[in-house]
């Protein structure tokens, strides 16, 4: 019996070094189970969140995102000013940096000389490594203060017919978290499309140039070429602006409210997960605030998965063709 | 005997690399002449300084060329691109744009927008790119869709959109399967009524089928260049007779 045994586990043993080398396995297999932990790491925090917000979930529902109420002290949480400040204070940066990022992008990738190229791009990856809170420290002390005595002023002034440019200039609010928010998209979108533009191959700048194209006309061709990609890199950066944190926070005004005008204060998610965290003493309160967390953690791993699917598979295209 | 193109004393340069010394030919019109030789001889070099398109990777040149007596240095070389079209060695159609967009491309750079009048122009290149029985009932599909032999027509018939005088071939058929390698040489064959055509090529045999006149590039340098069947039957120089007989290369 036992030297049936034993030829079993010869056999495994052979198999095992027949097919492979034993180090190499125990590597494969480490590695994968290291790869896997992070997917359900993603998962379990997923399912922890769905947990802690349950309270929450049971009371309020779907009614939680739509209801404008956000009111701790008689224990009614509606979402909808703060979803409604987070995603308009990121469209709207969006919508200022998307054209000054391509605008870098072109640069670095089709009109800079090498020489200027590389510390270009370098700096331009750096503005994307500086830690948020210096970039909301320096709203604080330089730009809010210039949004209160020129910008606002300026624009109630010339634009104040529109509903966007009224009320009093406080400086902080909506506008200084918007313009935040697009310097800090500014390097990670352009600096993607920058990528992305040079993973179009050369062949097609040539095809165009030898039909007479200008630089710019091959630019365009270029750009048409490589659009899918930079939407990737757009939603990259809107991903980053929806979740960012600590800068918003200190500018934004940290006030719930649906307001027209730019100069109001407002609030984002991640500005009240921060802020309310240490405050929240009844259960119901951590509960609903776990929820709004759960919801920015869906919208942004959406946001993110579909950005690299669409970047990946820009990169793809070009590796086939 | 007309000349199109007229090279005098031409260097060529990458940076400090010299890699095209002093050379001199004259292109007919209406011929097609081959440009042979090893790889990293210079042919491609030599043809895309006939368009400028050197300038495009960086590179420079000494002495003169001259296109219908004109020095092409003194030309815009988007205009000059417009008279000396370029088909290269991998088919490169705009995976954008549609068939009928991609042979229309030159024309809108030129700003011809009115389909009206693109629609013939689209039709009457892809004809004569022998290409339209294959694609026109899905001129509407991307011009990344073909297959690689299709490819490459679709993108000769987009030079030919533009009206060059002079079309320049690097290596077109080098990347095609056999059949399609045919169509192009017998397409080279119609076009050089209408066209002068400088065509590098890595294979002695289709520079044999499709030209008037070789040049025989070594090192950088115009070996021998003549009527493509006396090259063929008697080479004046030992090196040519040696890379035609294979010998080396």
């Amino acid at each position: 019996m036992s030297s049936v045994k034993k030829k079993f586990e010869n056999n495994i043993l052979k198999k095992i070094f027949s097919s492979h080398n034993l180090g190499d396995l125990i590597f494969e297999r480490l590695t994968l189970l290291f790869a896997v932990s992070v997917f359900l790491l993603v998962l379990l925090m997923g399912y922890e969140m769905y947990l802690g917000s349950k309270l929450s979930i049971d009371k309020f529902g779907w009614s939680f995102l739509v209801n404008s109420t956000w009111d701790p002290v008689q224990e009614i949480y509606g979402a909808l000013p703060i979803i409604y400040g987070t995603v308009v204070s990121s469209l709207l940066a969006l919508i200022i940096a998307l054209p000054l990022s391509i605008g870098v992008a072109i640069y670095l990738a089709e009109v800079a000389p090498p020489w200027l190229e590389k510390p270009l791009s370098f700096l331009v990856e750096l503005l994307a490594g500086i830690p948020s809170v210096i970039y909301g420290l320096w709203g604080i002390f330089v730009l809010v203060p210039w949004i209160r005595t020129d910008v606002e002023p300026y624009l109630s002034d010339k634009l104040g017919f529109l509903p966007f440019f009224r009320g009093a200039p406080y400086g902080f609010g909506m506008l200084a978290a918007v313009l935040i928010l697009s310097i800090m998209v500014l390097p990670i979108i352009s600096s993607i499309s920058r990528d992305v533009l040079k993973s179009v191959p050369h062949s097609q700048r040539e095809a165009a140039l030898a039909l007479g194209a200008t630089k710019w006309q091959s630019t365009i061709i270029v750009l048409k070429d490589a659009k899918s990609g930079i939407l990737g890199a757009t939603m990259l950066g809107l991903g980053r602006a929806i979740g960012e944190t600590m800068a918003v926070t200190m500018v934004i005004g940290n006030r719930a409210l649906i307001s027209p005008s730019l100069f109001d204060p407002s609030y984002t998610m991640a500005s009240v997960i921060a802020n309310e965290f240490t405050e929240a003493t009844s259960e119901m309160y951590l509960s609903a605030l776990i929820q709004l967390a759960l919801v920015l953690f869906v919208i942004t791993i959406i946001i993110n998965a579909f950005a690299h699917l669409l970047v990946w598979s820009m990169s793809r295209k070009w590796k086939t063709a | 005997m007309e000349i199109k193109l007229s090279v005098k004393n031409l260097d060529a340069y990458y940076g400090k690399n010299k890699v095209l010394n002093n050379i001199s030919l004259n292109i007919p019109k209406n011929k097609v002449v081959a440009i042979i030789g090893p790889s990293g001889c210079g042919k491609s070099t030599f043809i895309r300084t006939l368009n400028r398109m050197h300038e495009v990777v960086g590179g420079t040149i000494k002495g003169e060329i001259l296109l219908d007596g004109e020095d092409l240095a003194k030309t815009d070389p988007v205009l000059l691109r417009k008279r000396i079209g370029m088909v290269f060695q991998k088919p490169n159609p705009f995976p954008t744009m549609s068939i009928f967009n991609n042979v229309a491309a030159g024309l809108r750079l030129n700003g011809v927008r009115n389909k009206k009048k693109l629609t013939p122009i689209v039709e009457k290149c892809l004809k004569q790119a022998a290409l339209w029985d294959e694609v026109k009932n899905n001129l509407d599909d991307s011009g990344a869709n073909i297959s690689g032999g299709q490819q490459q027509r679709l993108c000769i018939a987009r030079t030919l959109a533009v009206d060059p005088e002079v079309i320049l071939m690097d290596e077109p058929a080098s990347a095609l399967d056999p059949i399609s390698t045919t169509k192009i040489e017998d397409l080279i064959f119609e076009l050089k009524k209408d066209y002068t055509i400088v065509i590098v090529t890595h294979n002695m045999q289709q520079a044999a089928r499709v030209s008037d006149y070789t040049a025989f590039f070594y090192m950088g340098e115009l070996i021998e260049f003549s009527d493509t069947k006396k090259m063929f039957t008697s080479p004046e120089k030992q090196q040519t007779e040696d890379y035609i007989r294979g010998r080396f290369g």
